[in-house]
């Protein structure tokens, strides 16, 4: 397969969840805990009231709105608030998914700065999906008042995706979010995440996935990252192939994959 | 301090140190998720009419969980004084 069907793929893939609207925008997912005030940013950005819309085919609603930044549109996607987007409810499911084969530009993972290790979860695991990923440290102004201090260059370094720090009722660090948003889209900025290792049997197993499912996935998604959710016994993730992908690529993926995916279940 | 109590044996404004989770599978990746890992404090919040869910404060946010799932999880003894182990 050629780039042009990946893209035609990726396209038909976008349409799966309203996304494609004919004009080339960039699409920035809205990801994070819940209570994260992944919304207020998403009021703040767009200046919309939350205008929601049901997806054909799902029963959790996500919010789309669109912006300008520089000239440049972008559509933004407010995914339902999650701890985790290994997917056991409705909710991660629809989050998982859509970070994984809507594959916005960018996906901004909104955390609470007042708790920040309850929410690093979450960007740990979405870093192993996508390294498009914006960590955006909202709440900040209530973090000071409860004197906390987030180190936000030391953040970046660890984490190896940028961080901003934001309060999205005030409006403060907005304009820095905003830059960040464009660089990642543009590809102008591509984060090197940091990558998390695995005891050596799991990695070993994962070696010898992965170059498989790199063959039959083409890089539509993450080949490490299937390759650890199968290993985990994941069977929602192949459900989810099957809704999004190309039926050939299922059929591909069932028959060259028979052998390991009996080994795992077993 | 090296008796172990299931979570669901947690007073109500008591709290205690988790120690380890028997949750295997799906459960335990969820109880992690929600945050009830090795070495944090848990506290009973609040129990239902009925004494199950009960609401715990877990790293900064409140959770409610079945006796079932609270019972997979190990915790150190109140260390309050009305609940001191004799």
């Amino acid at each position: 397969m050629g780039l042009t069907s990946q893209a035609c793929g990726l396209r038909a893939l976008r349409k799966a969840f309203n996304l494609d609207d004919g004009q080339d925008n960039r699409i920035i997912a809205l990801a994070g805990n819940p209570n994260t005030g992944k919304s207020t940013l998403f009021n703040c950005l767009t200046g919309l009231n939350q205008h929601t819309g049901n997806w054909p085919g799902k029963t959790v609603v996500l919010a789309k709105g669109h912006f300008c930044f520089s000239g440049e549109r972008y559509t933004l996607v407010d995914l339902p608030g999650t701890y985790s987007i290994i997917a056991k409810s409705v909710e991660e499911e629809t989050a998982r998914d859509f970070i994984c084969f809507a594959q916005p530009h960018a996906t901004i993972v909104v955390v609470d700065a007042t708790c920040l290790e309850r929410n690093l979860n979450l960007v740990l695991q979405i870093l192993e999906v996508t390294p498009k990923v914006i960590v955006c440290v909202n709440l900040i102004d209530e973090a000071r008042r409860k004197k906390i201090e987030v180190d936000t260059e030391r953040l970046y370094s660890e984490l190896g995706v940028p961080v901003v720090a934001t309060s999205a009722t005030k409006g403060e660090g907005i304009p820095e979010l905003l830059e960040v948003i464009r660089e990642v889209a543009h590809g102008n900025l591509v984060p090197s995440p940091r990558k998390i290792e695995y005891p050596p049997e799991v990695e070993n197993a994962v070696a010898h996935l992965e170059p498989l499912l790199q063959q039959i996935l083409k890089g539509f998604i993450n080949s490490r990252w299937a390759a650890l959710r199968l290993l985990d016994g994941d069977s929602t993730l192949l459900k989810s192939i099957e809704n999004y992908f190309l039926p050939d690529i299922v059929q591909e993926l069932e028959v060259k994959l028979k052998h390991e995916l009996k080994f795992i279940s077993a | 301090m090296f008796d172990l109590t299931k979570l669901h044996h947690l007073p109500k404004g008591c709290s205690a140190t988790i120690v380890s989770l028997t949750a295997k599978g799906i459960t335990r990746r969820r109880l992690l998720d929600l945050g009830f890992t090795e070495g944090s404090i848990v506290k009973t919040v609040r129990k239902s009419p009925l004494g199950d869910p009960t609401a715990y404060l877990i790293r900064g946010s409140i959770i409610a969980l079945r006796q079932e799932e609270a019972a997979q999880i190990n915790t150190d003894f109140c260390t309050c004084p009305v609940h001191k182990p004799q």
